[in-house]
């Protein structure tokens, strides 16, 4: 440390400095982003040796088969011929996506009135309704998708209150076990992450847009069909992404309240690493989801900004 | 013997990527001098300025603080400090801890740091605030404890960054008449970046002018004003109207000129590389023509016109003045010594005429 | 569904039992005839079709998980009305079984080390990410998100692929570490928005007064920040103790609460200690969010920390 005073102290000692550790700090001085880098290496470290690597080598594992115990490392397409070959993987294939976009509807639809509420009729406790929002979120996925078991089961919450209530004498066979008891459950576990992208969005829309758009002769309803709805799709895009991606690829909700008609990809997957034990036709099943996901996604996002700039 | 060369820049580039926000420097800062680096936003001044704090690095040459190279010299090293442009009063710490912030490192106890934030606080006029929280503070009160903060570390300079942007008209011309007394006493060479002319007039013992990363002219301030070396100089400070002239010769100092509206043109004096035969551009400021309704007795450095626009404000009057031979009117400042309306009214006059002293009209290269 | 400012006189009249004019109303308009007709009862016919919208959501969101807390404390092994009686039996059983504490103990263990790590990792790159200027920063942040959008199964399967070719044996050091990577995101979105929320002047005027980097940030950016690094501690540690999918493939021996609850499930008559078992977890995990949010969020303002 250099002395900072009027006398000039260790200031005056220091002319032609060349030492290496003088060199090493001018460098990262004169050079900003390496300095950002620096300080973002760890991270990008850990994500590359704990996402990156392991994804890469998933991938490796699709190409190779399993022989018994061994796994054979020869380079084959087996696994994915496999997968065309069985009619079933298809078909759970396409399932799992068309229960997916099923969910991803619902849970946009409910969505939006609540994320419309708080970003423009809450006006003082945005905070509190944000925070009630998100709180459920973050507490166990296992348990709330447990308690969907406990309310629709044959002898659940459903059935028994209608029963004690006289309402009903045989309890309802349809509530659990089928593919709407896996979207509904859906629906309710990703409800925080579709709410955010979209009040996001309708938050950061300018409210003198819609004084203009009310000025220059809107109603109501058409101001909200030719300003706030386009300058909310953004946020809708997001909310969609990010609650279809992960819900492809579900097996807990399945498998807990999915019952047989019920199940996705996902349980076939995770049965390749159980019961089953054959991980590299796990590997592969995973990453044709994996493909087919980025193919949908850049369609959707492609198609969708194609539309706002054709709009636009 | 202070020092003219306390601060030097020497051939200083900055670029941000393609940007050149500073572009080739060379200048000197003298020791105990109150310069300010003045420019529209975006010419590169704040850069300048944090490149002297150690913030930013230069791409190309290098600074010198008295004597020392600076370049791999990190801020914290400097024996800079810098008052921040929203004063940047750390919100979790007291006036007095503000203050003695960056006395950690000084080697006083503690008794005697706090004996000195007593002496800032004093100097600053906030004595007794030591114990206010950074929120119960007004705006003028957190330029005075960045002053304090920056001023007790004892810097060689002090960088300040248009501290007094964020005040309202009435408090910013107070404290500007503060704040160079404040350095007529402590001594302490200020480098000030601001973009409000007259502010930097005000206090300044140099400005720099700077466009497109480029420095101007640096002068004093009545220099600035009175003799613009460049066009882009004379136009960015006051107002100023540029005529298009054509050089006739020489008669004695004068050089002899014909210009668009003014007819024959004598002047003597001339700015930097103002070419000497030739096309050229004669400048001539608003209030240094002299505004008649009766025809003068003159031979050259006259012109007959018709006001277009008058303004009435009060101490002065602004015409716009109509020539022929030019289709941008003629700005001038007439000073309203006279009481009589008729001295006053523009609309009681149909013809002016203009005139002007041989060493007003200056001449530019264009 | 429509927007609510001002509205054009001409339509007025026939909204005025609408919300926008109730809007409209609030404002002040200029429209004479309109502000008459202006009491307490336009006002709430307008708002309350979505109040009562958001209040159906809310109840949406929170009775399902309400089922567990109140069936926990019902005298009956079975899950149905009606309610037989009061009983405290089912969490007497949960404190004297040793394989569940044994579960908590590691759940509590992982959750700290993943709380610490991410927070750690997302500190530092939340810095990066405001404070300097960087090319290809945009790739980047879409690059350290991206496990929010991977299917969880597909990290999973990867990890556990990863942890058997490299010879690595389950425990619970994998789930840790399958942990961190999700918490990473979720720390450095805190981080950020906390960071941003304060000017960068105040760092820089704290290395202009002769403070290192290190010193500055002991002085200056930890305590401006530790709102946001509390948050972002006790989300990272929410994430890992409710966390399932991930763990089910990455445990080994040694399991957290949540694998330890799935495998209770297979037991009808163990049902009742799972529900007073899974009631304590939900609590638990409420009120460190609650608290979480309410830290993050406060001086940042509802926009800033709204990004998840």
């Amino acid at each position: 440390m250099t002395d900072q005073t009027q006398t000039g102290g260790a200031v005056g000692s220091y002319t032609e400095n060349t030492s290496l550790g003088f060199r090493v700090r001018s460098v990262f001085l004169k050079h900003e982003w390496l300095r950002g880098y620096t300080l973002l290496s760890p991270t990008l470290l850990v994500m590359i040796c704990l996402m990156c690597v392991p994804i890469f080598m998933l991938v490796a594992y699709s190409f190779w088969t399993q022989n018994y115990l061994d796994i054979d490392k020869t380079f084959t397409f087996a696994n994915y011929e496999a997968f065309f070959q069985k009619p079933i993987y298809v078909a759970l294939m396409m399932k799992s996506i068309r229960m997916s976009l099923f969910c991803t509807a619902v849970t946009l639809v409910l969505a939006y009135p609540m994320a419309y509420f708080i970003a423009f009729k809450v006006k003082s406790n945005k905070l509190v309704w944000l925070i009630l929002i998100t709180v459920p979120f973050w507490t166990s996925y296992l348990l709330r998708v447990f308690a969907w078991k406990v309310i629709l089961g044959y002898n659940g919450v459903i059935n028994s209150g209608l029963i004690s209530l006289g309402l009903l004498s045989e309890p309802l066979q349809f509530l659990l076990y089928n593919p709407t008891a896996v979207v509904l459950t859906l629906a309710h576990a990703w409800a925080a992450f579709a709410i955010l992208p979209i009040y996001v969005s309708l938050e950061k829309i300018d409210r003198s847009l819609l004084e203009a758009a009310t000025d220059l002769g809107d109603t109501p309803t058409e101001r909200f069909w030719r300003v706030t709805w386009p300058l909310s799709m953004p946020g809708m895009v997001a909310a969609g992404l990010l609650v279809f991606i992960p819900t492809v690829g579900d097996y807990v909700t399945p498998r807990l309240v999915g019952g047989t008609t019920g199940i996705m990809i996902g349980n076939i997957v995770q049965s390749q690493f159980g019961k089953a034990n054959n991980w590299p036709m796990g590997a592969a099943l995973s990453v044709i989801s994996m493909i087919l996901i980025t193919i949908l996604v850049v369609t959707f996002i492609t198609s969708t900004t194609r539309a706002r700039a054709k709009s636009a | 013997m202070l020092r003219d060369d306390y601060i030097a820049i020497k051939n200083t580039s900055k670029h941000f990527g393609s940007v050149k926000a500073v572009d080739d420097i060379t200048f000197d800062i003298a020791e105990a001098e109150f310069f300010s680096l003045l420019g529209a936003s975006g010419c590169g001044k704040t850069t300048l300025l944090r490149m002297l704090a150690g913030f930013e690095q230069p791409t190309l040459g290098n600074i010198y603080i008295d004597g020392q190279p600076q370049a791999g010299v990190p801020p914290h090293q400097r024996p800079v400090n810098m008052v921040f442009q929203n004063y940047a009063i750390f919100p979790h710490l007291n006036v007095h801890k503000n203050i003695a912030y960056g006395m950690r490192k000084s080697g006083l106890t503690k008794a005697e740091v706090d004996r000195e934030v007593d002496e800032m606080l004093e100097l600053i006029k906030l004595p007794g605030y030591g114990n206010r929280g950074a929120h119960q503070l007004s705006g003028g009160q957190r330029q005075r404890i960045a002053l304090a903060r920056a001023l007790i570390k004892r810097p060689k300079v002090l960088l300040l960054d248009e501290p007094l942007g964020a005040l309202d008209k009435k408090l910013r011309e107070q404290m500007q008449l503060e704040l160079r007394a404040l350095q007529r006493d402590v001594g302490i060479t200020f480098v000030f970046v601001t973009h409000d002319q007259e502010e930097a007039m005000t206090m300044s013992d140099r400005i720099a002018v700077m466009s497109m990363g480029k420095v101007l002219q640096i002068d004093s301030p009545t220099s600035l004003y009175e003799v613009p070396k460049v066009k882009e100089v004379a136009d960015f400070i006051g107002t100023i109207n540029f005529f298009d002239g054509s050089i006739k010769g020489k008669e004695g100092d004068a050089t002899v000129l014909d210009v668009e509206g003014l007819g024959t043109v004598r002047s003597t004096s001339s700015g930097a590389n103002a070419p000497t035969a030739g096309t050229t551009t004669v400048a001539i400021r608003p209030e240094k023509f002299n505004l008649t309704f009766q025809q003068p007795n003159v031979e050259a450095n006259m012109v007959e016109g018709s006001i277009q626009a008058a303004a009435y404000l009060g101490d002065r009057s602004h015409y716009y003045i109509q020539v022929p031979g030019r289709d941008a009117p003629i700005a001038v400042a007439a000073q309203n010594a006279q009481r009589t309306m008729e001295a006053i009214d523009a609309d009681k006059h149909d013809k002016v005429w203009l005139t002007w002293d041989e060493d007003s009209a200056l001449l530019l290269n264009n | 569904m429509t927007d609510t400012t001002e509205d054009t006189p001409k339509k007025k009249k026939a909204m005025s039992m609408t919300a926008e004019a109730a809007a409209a109303d609030e404002r002040g308009s200029q429209d004479a005839g309109f502000v008459q007709s202006k009491h307490a009862g336009h006002h709430w016919s307008g708002e309350a079709p979505m109040f009562i919208y958001a209040v159906w959501y809310l109840a949406f969101l929170y009775i399902p998980v309400m089922f567990l807390p109140l069936f926990s404390f019902n005298d009956s092994i079975y899950v149905a009305f009606p309610l037989k009686g009061f009983t405290l039996q089912w969490y007497g059983d949960m404190v004297d079984n040793p394989a569940l504490l044994r579960a908590l103990e590691n759940s509590v263990k992982v959750g700290f080390g993943v709380a610490m790590a991410s927070t750690f990792l997302g500190m530092f790159a939340a810095k990066a990410m405001t404070r300097y200027y960087m090319p290809g920063k945009g790739p980047i942040t879409s690059f350290i998100m991206l496990p929010l959008v991977i299917p969880g199964i597909v990290l999973g399967i990867a990890l556990l692929v990863i942890s058997n070719t490299m010879g690595m044996s389950l425990s619970l050091w994998t789930i840790a570490a399958a942990h961190t990577l999700i918490g990473v995101p979720f720390a450095m979105l805190v981080m950020v928005s906390r960071l941003e929320g304060f000017d960068r002047n105040l760092e820089e005027a704290s290395l202009d007064l002769g403070e290192g980097v290190v010193q500055t940030f002991l002085r200056i950016t930890l305590p401006l920040a530790w709102p946001g690094i509390l948050a972002s501690v006790l989300l990272t540690f929410t994430i890992s103790f409710d966390e399932f999918i991930l763990a089910f493939f990455l445990a080994g021996n040694e399991v957290t609460l949540p694998i330890y609850i799935w495998s209770q499930l297979r037991f009808p008559n163990r049902l009742p200690m799972v529900l007073s078992l899974g009631a304590c977890v939900l609590v638990f995990s409420f009120f460190i969010v609650t608290f979480s949010e309410v830290m993050r969020r406060r001086g940042v303002g509802p926009q800033g920390g709204a990004a998840i």
